[in-house]
């Protein structure tokens, strides 16, 4: 049963009179009523709970708003207690918000703020691609809206079933399209991400989107209802009866595997509709009013709608609200007030403004054709209270709606299967020799699907809108400018290796921090905080949620050693299908500040004669490698050793390299190691280079040892000195030109590479350019 | 000199299109869709996005918003406007330029850099470069198709109307590779692609977009 049917069974269930309105005094006096506590995805423990709270049963209004508030997406009950690791972190300077707010808001220099933020879609995305994909993108961008800053750049961190698998050509079009879509009708650019391919997201696919917003310090806006008397102004798009349930349906339950092609369609009504135009409305609407100083406080509706800005705005701030359900504007008149408090229609945003400034904030919004609507005030007294045809259908204190949900320490258990999975070393598998076997694994790891030009995809994105991108995918790391006089800028990079937390979720979550803080670094960039999206199976699987405190603890642990801090982050369950968890994907955003962004190093060769450096070491180091994985469907043994020590001496160098002038380009060594690296170093301007590969060919080209990037140079005796100084290991491999990496008589020429690396996506997923031709005759109009 | 840059509910490359405006040596004047003022500039720029989300054909409702009304009749009278994406759409619709732009043949939305040949380099918009130039600028759309019947098709073409076609593949399926047009006087100018993203050696893919907006400033000072 779906969570509407368990609404509409609640509205003519059984001892009610059907089409009468439950009130609290009808609350009060039917307390042995039945509800559809289960059905709306709450345990009954849980909905003791509430009947205790309140005293007797919730109303139907009440039990929706607790229902979706107390889900695993809303309250974090599961992650909760382990989260607090992050905020335990050493307190930063660089940290202006921290966690807790909508996102958390870092100081970039000269007056500057960031704030951003990742946020997983994933179930809605598997059962409506394109629509799932979108709201996602809509829904992080409105989080960082209301921090008082202007969106300035998406990324987008994507991960599907195996490429060829019949339903990934369902999925990935759609839920590409889907962020394209919204993100390029919004006018903001995507400036990179990631798109991985694994069997375990077949039935589960993750979708992750980040926003990045600037502000000026003074403009940090919070989530507060303060300031008795002061009006609650609802406005954006009118309330529909999409996405109800979205939160505790789709984003807190696993999907049942053994339903098939019904689950789509079933769940379907759970999934909201982006209107991107609107947004774009929102945002600038938004902006003039931050700018004229015109609210006290500021929510926008996401997850749960109207349940969840009510009961956090009042909650966070001084005393009670009150709403009149009646004034909501509605797409569709014959919602029920619960739908109306559960819809998660897009594009809505609440405000706390003073009575003074109402009419001004209502001309703010007639001027950009944006609805808004008083719908209630801010009351004296702690409680929240909804009416609905004049009567009093919710009276709850709203901490115990939106702050004070269940929080369970569940049981954990070392998943059974790992010490087998670590014992099975790599080493075992052959080893290409040769360079007929060295070529053959070279171009098998650049083609496939995780290795391959991902242009199919970015070329959907519009990267270039708002004129500030410096860097975009397929730079490790996208650069935006944000002030066109200091040259002041940003770097921010999103990496998720699921192989590596599988192996070992302690040092997984510590190696994807690692590389997200090494793409940020070789564009020159000081690496200065940290955002994650964790996305792992279900909390009630003792096994997954080792997993999760692992990751958690690992990353925490990272973050303390890189002097970085956390500030904030999205956790995502339940993804899994039927009883098989997906691989644990703790996906890390780092952020890093650019002084001078006309200092970023690009990853791509333009010039010939250049010498080609390594930096770091090598070690043999195979374990849910590339290499492994394509070459023999192979995951097992240990991830890398992580190194974070000598991720800060890079990371320093880089910057320095950066600061001087010194280096030409710089690529991160990871997923293939450095034939990967040195493949789209060469791709990018069509420049090849002649090397000598030190050591062991095999374990120097697809060894994914970390702390190691690959740069040129036209002087290399300086960057050795600086090399020197910093304590990083440096090894010349060759000179950059001609049109093809050549290694002694291992030769692959740019043209075979390019072909390689740049085919397998439009295989899999159709070619634009073959349908690119002239417009048949009779198909124009006739004007 | 003052050039208008049009905001529509939707337009997005307003910023960029102001940008480009200064960088040329320009003063960008912001103009609203809904005022019946065209501030007295010198010329305007209706720039990319998504007007009115697009909802209905591109451009449709912004061709027929209160100040495309006075932009129209400026026109009229020799007013040099540039339409890029979005606004070349508008400009079509408000019959303004011939043809009609619709959804790209391969049915994606597609941003790449773009090579353009100028065929015509005595535009108001377009002075600053030479016949026979190639230039690479960001191509970025969905609905960037441009289409007419054959007999106009060849009627523009004879009558030296396009102004930009595109070179090294055509991204999106427009009839005959064109990429812009121009009207009769040579006033008014509307294409796909993105000049104003291709004036920042930092943030373009070249600098070869900033002609359009030093073409239209000297055909100010000469007339």
């Amino acid at each position: 049963m779906s969570a509407t049917e368990g609404l509409s069974d609640l509205d003519t269930g059984p001892g009610r009179l059907a089409n009468r309105l439950d009130t609290v005094d009808l609350a009060a006096s039917t307390p042995d009523d039945e509800q559809p506590y289960a059905e709306l995805g709450l345990r009954a423990d849980e909905y003791d709970r509430i009947r205790g709270i309140l005293g007797r049963r919730p109303t139907t209004a009440e039990l929706a708003m607790y229902s979706v508030m107390w889900s695993e997406h809303c309250s974090y009950k599961s992650s909760k207690v382990h989260l607090r690791r992050f905020g335990d972190l050493p307190p930063s300077d660089a940290l202006l918000v921290g966690i807790g707010e909508n996102a958390g808001v870092v100081d970039v220099g000269d007056g500057y703020a960031v704030t951003f933020k990742v946020e997983s879609h994933n179930h809605p995305s598997y059962v409506e691609p394109y629509q799932g994909a979108a709201t996602g993108v809509g829904g992080i961008v409105r989080d960082i809206l209301t921090m008082g800053a202007r969106p300035v750049a998406v990324m987008d961190s994507l991960r599907f079933g195996r490429a060829d698998a019949p339903d990934t050509a369902r999925v990935l079009p759609g839920v590409v399209a889907g962020v394209g879509g919204y993100g390029n009708c919004l006018g903001l650019p995507n400036i990179g991400g990631e798109l991985l391919f694994d069997d375990c997201y077949a039935g589960n696919p993750l979708v992750n989107a980040l926003c990045v917003g600037v502000m000026r310090h003074e403009d940090v806006r919070l989530a507060k209802a303060e300031g008795v008397g002061n009006k609650a102004v609802l406005f954006g798009a009118r309330t529909g009866g999409d996405g109800i349930g979205g939160v505790s349906v789709l984003a807190s339950e696993t999907f049942d595997d053994a339903a098939d092609g019904e689950r789509g369609p079933a769940k379907r009504p759970a999934v909201q509709v982006g209107d991107p135009f609107t947004e774009k409305l929102l945002i600038e609407a938004c902006l003039e009013i931050f700018a004229a100083d015109l609210v006290t406080g500021i929510q926008d509706l996401g997850g749960a709608g109207l349940s969840c800005a009510t009961s956090e705005l009042a909650s966070a701030g001084t005393g009670g609200m009150h709403v009149d359900l009646d004034t909501v504007p509605l797409r569709d008149s014959t919602l029920t007030p619960a739908e109306i408090l559960m819809s998660e229609s897009q594009e809505r945003m609440c405000a706390i403004v003073e009575p003074a400034k109402v009419d001004a904030f209502l001309a703010v919004c007639r001027r950009w054709d944006v609805l808004a609507t008083v719908i209630g005030e801010v009351t004296d007294g702690e409680r929240l209270t909804v009416d609905w045809h004049g009567e009093r259908i919710v009276d709850v204190p709203p901490r115990t709606v939106a702050h004070e949900g269940p929080v369970y320490e569940r049981p954990m258990r070392r998943p059974a299967d790992l010490d087998a999975l670590q014992a099975d070393d790599p080493a075992r598998l052959p080893a290409p020799s040769g360079p007929d076997e060295l070529r053959a694994a070279w171009l098998a790891v650049v083609s496939s699907p995780d290795g391959a030009d991902k242009s199919w995809v970015t070329e959907q994105y519009d990267r270039y809108v708002r004129g500030n991108t410096v860097q975009a995918g397929p730079e490790d790391a996208g650069v935006v400018r944000i002030d066109e006089v200091t040259h002041r800028g940003i770097a921010l990079a999103l990496d998720g290796n699921a192989r590596f937390a599988r192996l070992d979720p302690y040092t997984g979550a510590q190696l994807n921090l690692a590389e997200a803080y090494r793409n940020v670094a070789v564009s020159g960039a000081v690496p200065l905080a940290v955002t994650n999206c964790l996305n792992f199976g279900s909390p009630e699987e003792p096994e997954v949620m080792w997993q999760f405190a692992e990751a958690v603890r690992g990353l925490a642990d990272g973050c303390r050693e890189l002097g970085l801090p956390v500030t904030g982050g999205n956790v995502s369950l339940y993804n899994q299908t039927g009883d098989v968890p997906i691989n644990p994907t703790p996906v890390i955003g780092v952020l890093g500040v650019h002084a001078d962004v006309r200092r970023r190093v690009p990853t791509g060769w333009r010039a010939a004669g250049e010498t080609v450096l390594l930096l770091g070491e090598t070690r043999p180091e195979f374990g849910g490698s590339a290499w492994a994985s394509v070459v023999h469907g192979h995951l097992g043994g240990r991830p890398p050793a992580l190194d974070l020590p000598a991720e800060r001496a890079l990371g320093g160098l880089l910057a320095a390299l950066s600061a001087a002038g010194l280096v030409s380009s710089a690529h991160d060594l990871a997923d293939g190691g450095l034939a990967q690296a040195l493949t789209e170093s060469a791709l990018r301007y069509g420049v090849g280079a002649t090397l000598t590969l030190p050591g062991e060919p095999f374990p120097t080209l697809f060894s994914e040892s970390v702390a190691r990037a690959v740069v040129t140079t036209s002087d290399a005796g300086a960057v050795r000195a600086a090399a020197e100084r910093a304590g990083v290991p440096v090894t010349e491999l060759g000179t950059t030109g001609g049109a093809a990496l050549t290694a002694g008589e291992l030769e692959l020429s740019l043209d075979e590479l390019r072909a390689a690396w740049s085919a397998t996506l439009p295989a899999l997923f159709g070619s634009p350019a073959d349908a690119v031709g002239t417009v048949p005759a009779g198909t124009v109009p006739t004007s | 000199m003052r050039i208008g840059v049009l905001t529509f509910p939707g337009s997005l490359d307003d910023v960029d299109a102001a940008r480009a405006i200064r960088l040329a040596g320009g003063e960008p004047v912001p103009l609203w869709h809904g005022d019946h003022d065209l501030k007295d500039v010198d010329a305007v720029v209706l720039p990319g996005g998504f007007s009115y989300g697009d909802y209905l054909r591109a451009g449709a409702i912004a061709a027929r918003s209160p100040l495309m009304r006075d932009v129209v009749a400026a026109a009229g009278g020799g007013l040099p406007v540039l339409g890029i994406c979005n606004g070349f759409q508008v400009l079509c619709e408000a019959g303004l330029l011939p043809g009609a732009l619709t959804r790209n043949s391969h049915l994606h939305f597609r941003n790449r850099d773009q090579g353009l040949l100028v065929e015509r380099a005595d535009t108001a918009w377009t002075s600053a470069y030479t016949t026979g130039q190639t230039i690479v600028v960001p191509v970025k759309n969905g609905e960037g198709r441009y289409v007419a019947a054959p007999a106009d098709l060849d009627r523009i073409e004879g009558e030296g109307r396009v102004v930009v076609r595109y070179t090294g593949g055509n991204p999106n399926g427009s009839s005959r590779d064109i990429a812009g047009v121009t009207s009769a006087d040579g006033r008014v100018v509307g294409l796909m692609p993105h000049p104003e993203h291709a004036v920042e050696a930092l943030t373009g893919p070249s600098t070869d977009g900033l002609g359009f907006f030093t073409s239209v400033l000297s055909a100010m000072v000469t007339s």
